[in-house]
């Protein structure tokens, strides 16, 4: 029943626990290992015009919308002088500058910083059967040739549509009367829409910026997408290809012109790109702050710098008893009290390792003589202990100095060590050095320096330190597994050592 | 190979820390009963209205102000025992087996005098050997004059028994031998050797000595350690029998001296038995337990329960039981 009831627990620990880390990594996109780069790209599109005489100007520039397989984090907008409105429909952005007077060559840049992320879907484009396009003679006669040759070749929807794309790239007379002599990719992407939506296949054509690190003056492409029934496929008009390349940014859901200035002469659109490397942890910080704003308040990294440091100290103290519980429970290695081991670890930190161990066990044993010294003149226990504290400190600031003189700078962090730990690692070894011997005190001096190494060295590990403060959830499953060694009632390891004698001379 | 050695273990019903805590300890022994063992003037007490015996009291100095009463207390006494009242696994215990001109004779040999035996005191007053060092009493106890059986097995002290009780049926006796590494106290942490007893004869087996290496010979006297019958063994498992309705526990240890005039007397008992007592007698603590469970939920008296355990002793803890 007891039993039970600690399974459930257990089990409502560990999906709790593994839930919310899995929501935070996979859902979140928080990256599960510290310093992983996020690839983020930087866009600015600029505005050029002219303006011969003072007047009001208006430019409209459609901004990306949902663009598949990223996530715009960062927008800024460049324009001085000019008011600034923004308009939002579900399919298409618009930035709308307007400024009363203006003159000269006027230039406004819109800058988006963007990361990739392949959760994000497609904006809600209707997917209606399309009106069969009315057209004048002869380019009727010759849209029904060219929709009667894209069938034959085809079987369903997409090869129709790849079909089609073949066909407007060919130069026969047909195509050419649609295009001229020198097809632009914008017509033959509009006569792919006009042969698809003969066939009444839901099909538009969207502008997309094919990204490319440091790219000056990038055209936008025009690629058509065509609704197969059940989902949206990608086609690249120039080449028939299908599929959508991981490093093209949909910019507009339409083939409208992406700019649009009202007052002005010349006006001229050009993009520039830059690849920047973030840090994968921001960019999940910033992605879950957009997404989903009230669990990130919530956060440990929504704490200031100050309080983040002192929790992914914190943090790692159940980790450091969960490893005290499998040393002393499941391995049996005796220590100092119960999380001496932790206390001695978190001293470690600030010493180094082996600094650490060298000092820890210097002023140990320093500590130690004078405490048997004490012993013969036979003082009461308090004020014995508080003798043993004082000589501590000043076999600290002993240390401190000849190491200093000596040129060694290390010296200087056994200030560091919490010197009452010192004082009572001292005082209980020597209480076991006098009951149980030396030999028992070695015994769990060693043990204690053992542990305290491990722990340390578990602490100080960089992946360590990042899963429990990015993903604090994981404490939980810590928790699950220190209580379910709770119950472990097997052999500590140094049992079967202890108990060789009954082993052997079993039948 | 670690696999092997715990499958031999486990087939041995060897019991392990681990099991100890979690299934005995803490399954039948109530937290609130813990004073009883822990404190040995409680323990003296209860022991005499059950009609254990004990070393006799003569006295209990609680303050470092009593301390100047302790030549009252051992005015008619030449040799006795100062033993704190909240000490564990023996420490603090001090043996004066004889005084003369003011100084005192401990059962190692070495000379105090009132200045040493007092800050002894002082320590032990203010918890330097009690659990979670507290503040302490120290009893002032008639000195146990060892029985005979084990003078030639034996440097310095008393040896002791120690009876497992296991819902107050004794599964495994061993006892413990001081040698001159423990410094005549009889506690194997310290260097004592210990050997198993057959509970159904009271014969003693071949010891267990540091490094837990079975040695027949005492490491101090060579003489040999098995084959000896211990006296009044019957009257020893019905003392420690007793003690399973003393204290209320179920997995006890106890600790029974045997001395020359007046019998085994009972010295402390222990909640939290140590898991040596198998080593010394080559055998597994889970394997006897495991005989007993069937009887649980009947009530036995002392009597029928060392009976029983006798029983089962005599058959080697076969299945096959007596009625």
């Amino acid at each position: 029943m007891r039993l039970r009831h600690l399974l459930v627990l257990v089990l409502v620990l560990t999906v709790a626990g593994s839930g919310l880390f899995y929501y935070k990594w996979q859902v979140m996109g928080f990256p599960v290992q510290a310093n992983r780069d996020a690839e983020t790209w930087t866009v600015e599109a600029r505005v050029n015009f002219g303006r011969a005489s003072t007047g009001p100007v208006k430019a409209i520039l459609l901004l990306p919308t949902a663009p598949p397989g990223f996530v715009i984090f960062d927008e800024q907008f460049i324009s001085r002088g000019y008011g600034l409105t923004t308009e939002d429909d579900s399919v298409a952005r618009r930035a709308i500058w307007a400024v009363r007077r203006a003159r000269g060559e006027q230039s406004l840049y819109y800058r988006a910083t963007l990361f990739r992320d392949e959760a994000d879907g497609i904006p809600n484009l209707s997917t209606a059967f399309p009106q069969v396009p009315r057209l004048e003679e002869p380019h009727a006669t010759a849209l029904e040739e060219l929709v009667s040759r894209v069938r034959q070749e085809s079987a369903d929807i997409v090869t129709f549509a790849a079909a089609a794309m073949r066909v407007v790239q060919g130069s026969e007379s047909t195509v050419r009367l649609f295009l001229g002599s020198r097809p632009e990719p914008a017509m033959q992407a509009d006569l792919a829409i006009k042969i698809l939506h003969s066939a009444r296949i839901p099909a538009l054509v969207i502008q997309a910026l094919r990204l490319g690190d440091d790219r000056r003056e990038a055209p936008l492409e025009y690629w058509v997408v065509v609704h197969n029934g059940s989902e949206w496929l990608f086609f690249d008009p120039l080449d028939g290809s299908r599929g959508l390349p991981n490093n093209l940014l949909v910019w507009s859901w339409n083939a409208d012109p992406v700019l649009d200035v009202e007052g002005g002469r010349g006006a001229e659109l050009s993009f520039s790109m830059r690849r920047t490397i973030e840090d994968a942890l921001r960019v999940a910080e910033l992605r879950a702050q957009r997404q989903h704003p009230r669990i990130m308040e919530f956060s440990l990294l929504d704490l200031p710098l100050q309080t983040q440091g002192l929790y992914s100290i914190l943090l790692l103290v159940p980790l450091g008893a969960l490893l005290v519980v499998l040393l002393r429970n499941v391995v049996g290695i005796s220590t100092f009290g119960t999380f001496m081991p932790v206390l001695v670890a978190m001293a470690f930190r600030e010493t180094q390792l082996v600094n650490g161990l060298v000092l820890f066990i210097l002023i140990v044993a320093f500590g130690l003589s004078i405490r048997f010294y004490l012993e013969r003149l036979r003082l009461l226990l308090v004020p014995r202990l508080s003798a043993v504290l004082i000589v501590v400190v000043l076999l600290m600031a002993l240390v401190s100095i000849f190491t200093h003189r000596l040129g060694l700078e290390v010296g200087l962090s056994v200030a560091l060590f919490p010197m009452v730990i010192i004082a009572m690692t001292i005082e209980r070894m020597s209480i076991i050095w006098e009951e149980r011997g030396p030999g028992e005190a070695m015994k769990e001096g060693i043990g204690t320096l053992v542990a305290a190494a491990l722990i340390y060295m578990m602490m100080i590990t960089p992946e360590v330190r990042y899963i429990v403060l990015v993903f604090p959830e994981v404490l939980l499953l810590v928790l699950a597994l220190v209580l379910l060694l709770g119950r472990y009632t097997g052999y500590r390891l140094t049992e079967l050592v202890r108990f060789k004698a009954l082993a052997g001379a079993g039948k | 190979m670690i696999w092997r050695r715990w499958r031999a273990l486990s087939a041995r019903g060897v019991m392990g820390i681990n099991r100890r805590n979690s299934d005995y300890i803490m399954a039948l022994n109530p937290r609130q009963n813990f004073p009883i063992v822990d404190d040995k003037l409680l323990t003296k007490a209860l022991a005499i209205r059950h009609g254990v015996p004990v070393p006799e009291l003569y006295g209990v100095i609680a303050t470092p102000h009593e301390i100047r009463n302790l030549p009252a207390i051992m005015a008619d006494h030449n040799d006795f025992v100062l033993k704190p009242t909240h000490g564990s696994q023996g420490d603090g215990i001090l043996v004066i087996v004889d005084r003369r001109k003011g100084r005192y004779r401990t059962s190692s040999g070495r000379l105090l005098d009132w200045g040493e035996l007092e800050h002894h005191l002082t320590n032990a007053l203010s918890g330097q050997f009690s659990l979670g060092g507290l503040p302490d009493n120290v009893m002032v106890e008639y000195r146990v004059r060892f029985d005979a059986v084990f003078n030639d097995v034996c440097y310095q002290g008393v040896p002791d028994l120690r009876v497992i009780v296991y819902r107050g049926f004794p599964l495994m006796c061993m006892v413990r031998l001081p040698t001159r590494q423990s410094d005549g106290k009889a506690n194997l942490h310290q260097g004592a050797v210990g050997a198993g007893i057959n509970v159904a004869t009271g014969l003693t087996l071949p010891a267990v000595g540091v490094g837990n290496v079975v040695v027949d010979e005492h490491p101090d006297t060579g003489a040999t350690i098995s084959g000896r019958t211990i006296p009044h063994w019957e009257h020893v498992l019905d003392m420690a029998a007793r003690c399973y309705e003393l204290t209320g526990l179920g997995y006890l240890g106890a600790d029974v001296v045997l001395d020359a005039e007046r019998g085994p007397l009972l010295l402390e008992l222990n909640a939290r038995p140590g898991l040596n007592v198998q080593i010394a007698n080559q055998d597994g603590l889970l394997r006897r337990i495991r005989m007993i469970d069937p009887l649980v939920g009947q009530s036995y008296t002392p009597e029928e329960r060392v009976a029983i355990a006798r029983d089962l002793a005599r058959r080697g803890y076969q299945a096959e039981r007596a009625a």
